[in-house]
């Protein structure tokens, strides 16, 4: 097996008194889009900075492609992409300047500049100054420098903070491509959504420390097992019926409508088989999965908005 | 020091695209202009018999004056932009290039000087189209003494730059600071008649370097009676870098 592409472990770091990241350990595999999952002010940008070599830890060894970021921090910049949250460029620098300075600086032969900002929608724009361009067009911006010089690795803070659904979306297919090309991304989001349907694989962080690592199919399934099943039906018979099924954990009936809760992924099938074999007829059915919001509010013990 | 020259090119090319950007520049020519066309034909002259050997209508005084204030602002736009970048986040996005921080600060040094040197050298011209020079001024000796003073002088901007808490006080506390300094300098009154305690304050203080070498050098004394002024702006200028280097901050 590869190693890992990034390898943290026990990274410890407090800004004076105030401790940021208490205890963080993860392995970030190569190809695969990995995120750092958690409310603001978790430790997730301080724990990306380290591992960046934009901040010292104050404890912990992190090792990103076979490098140290804070010994060997220019040869790691040459291999790495970096986009960070609340970034501005000057006001008045003109977008192709900006590709075309980034370029200028990496060893390697870069991506040309021009097919990049083609490719981000950013063509029509090469003439613009950055303090005229839409939230969306500064983060596909800020996206084009961080590919610019191809890296293997490309990190992603807080990436759609801000956006609208639309532009959200689009940029979630920018990332994808980054996958597709066989790049690693390591970003961080508040957006449970967000990590769902993005990342490969999830490090759910808290306080500073983390709190489960996985792909978060795999954390639903580890953390909310259980599934609900909404159905609208108008025969008398139904509640008696429906309290037969195995597994069920609760039934709630409000008029016509009726909420079932059980645990496994049997449990829809058994709901489903029920129905069919008593013919009762439904005006509405549907199955209401756990997501990560409810893996994270299980896990915490608070919602990630609070 | 790979980018550097991008960097600065990029950097004169948005300050241009100021609003004040070019037009801020022109404001001291166009004063100095006007001054001088107000002030007695000799004032600008390097000896002349009409004028007292110093103080305020001493010869060299009014050019030394308006070349600090060209120094100061240059100074003060240092700090201003360099606030606002460390606010806006645009200096922690360049250091995560694999642009040198040495390269950055030194981009934005390069680009101070240069404009600061157009302004002297439209100041040089204005000078002698209107002849308000009096004979005798060594004005490209004056020029290359002023470029070593706004260089020393920059340094200082550093650690000014350094150590304002936010882009909202870097002009008010960088004013606050280079200002009054003038007035210690020995510009007005010589530092000989000071008071002990206040000569002893000059001494410390870089402008007083500034303004006996521009004196001297505008009224036609060599560079060599001047080394010690020299020694003491490039002193500064080291003391400027190596207190900067230690308290920067990137954000």
């Amino acid at each position: 097996m590869a190693p890992p592409a990034i390898h943290v472990s026990n990274l410890r770091k407090s800004y004076g008194r105030q401790l940021a990241v208490d205890d963080i350990s993860l392995d970030v595999e190569p190809g695969e889009i990995f995120g750092l999952v958690g409310p603001n002010g978790a430790g997730k940008t301080t724990t990306m900075e380290c591992v960046e070599g934009l901040r010292v830890p104050d404890r912990g060894t992190i090792t990103v492609l076979g490098l140290d970021p804070v010994r060997d921090v220019y040869a790691l910049q040459e291999r790495i992409g970096v986009q960070l949250q609340q970034a501005q460029l000057q006001k008045r620098i003109k977008v192709w300047e900006a590709v075309h300075l980034w370029a200028s600086l990496y060893r390697k032969q870069p991506r040309g500049a021009d097919q990049l900002l083609d490719q981000l929608g950013l063509a029509e724009k090469r003439d613009a100054w950055f303090m005229t361009l839409s939230g969306g067009q500064k983060q596909r911006l800020f996206i084009a420098l961080a590919l610019i010089n191809d890296p293997e690795l490309v990190f992603l803070d807080e990436l759609t903070t801000g956006l609208d659904p639309q532009a959200r979306r689009a940029i979630w297919e920018l990332v994808r491509d980054i996958r597709a090309r066989g790049r690693t991304v390591f970003l961080t989001t508040h957006l449970m959504e967000e990590a769902e349907r993005l990342c490969d694989r999830v490090a759910i962080v808290e306080r500073g420390r983390v709190v489960d690592i996985g792909a978060p199919a795999a954390l639903i399934d580890r953390h909310c097992p259980e599934r609900s099943v909404v159905l609208l039906t108008e025969d008398e018979n139904a509640a008696a019926a429906l309290e037969r099924i195995p597994h069920l954990a609760s039934l709630d009936r409000k008029g016509s409508r009726y909420t079932l809760h059980g645990i496994g992924d049997g449990f829809v099938s058994d709901v489903i088989g029920c129905l069919s074999e008593q013919r009762i007829r439904v005006s509405d059915f549907r199955t209401v999965l756990p997501t990560l919001e409810d893996v994270f509010l299980k896990l915490t013990g608070h919602s990630i908005r609070d | 020091m790979r980018g550097l020259w991008r960097l600065t090119w990029l950097e004169i090319k948005i300050y241009l695209r100021e609003p004040l950007g070019a037009i801020g520049s022109l404001i001291p020519v166009i004063v100095f202009v006007l001054v001088a066309k107000l002030m007695p034909k000799d004032a600008l002259a390097a000896r002349s018999p009409t004028l007292p050997p110093t103080g305020l209508l001493g010869p060299g005084t009014v050019p030394v004056l308006i070349s600090l204030l060209i120094a100061i602002s240059a100074v003060l736009s240092l700090v201003t932009i360099i606030s606002i970048y460390r606010e806006g986040g645009i200096l922690k996005r360049l250091r995560a290039t694999p642009l040198r921080p040495a390269t950055i600060l030194t981009a934005h040094v390069l680009t101070k000087l240069l404009l600061t040197a157009v302004t002297i050298v439209l100041l040089l011209l204005a000078g002698k189209r209107y002849f308000v020079f009096g004979p005798g001024v060594p004005v490209y000796s004056f020029a290359l003494a002023l470029l070593l003073s706004v260089f020393s002088i920059l340094s200082l901007g550093f650690v000014i730059a350094s150590i304002v808490p936010t882009a909202r006080f870097a002009q008010p506390i960088g004013a606050l600071v280079l200002y009054p300094m003038i007035g210690f300098s020995g510009l007005f009154v010589p530092i000989s008649a000071y008071p002990p305690l206040l000569g002893a304050l000059a001494r410390v203080m870089p402008f007083t370097y500034v303004v006996s070498l521009l004196l001297g050098i505008w009224r036609g004394e060599g560079w060599a009676a001047h080394g010690g002024d020299i020694l003491a702006l490039v002193i500064t200028f080291v003391i400027g870098l190596v207190i900067s280097s230690k308290v920067f901050r990137w954000e």
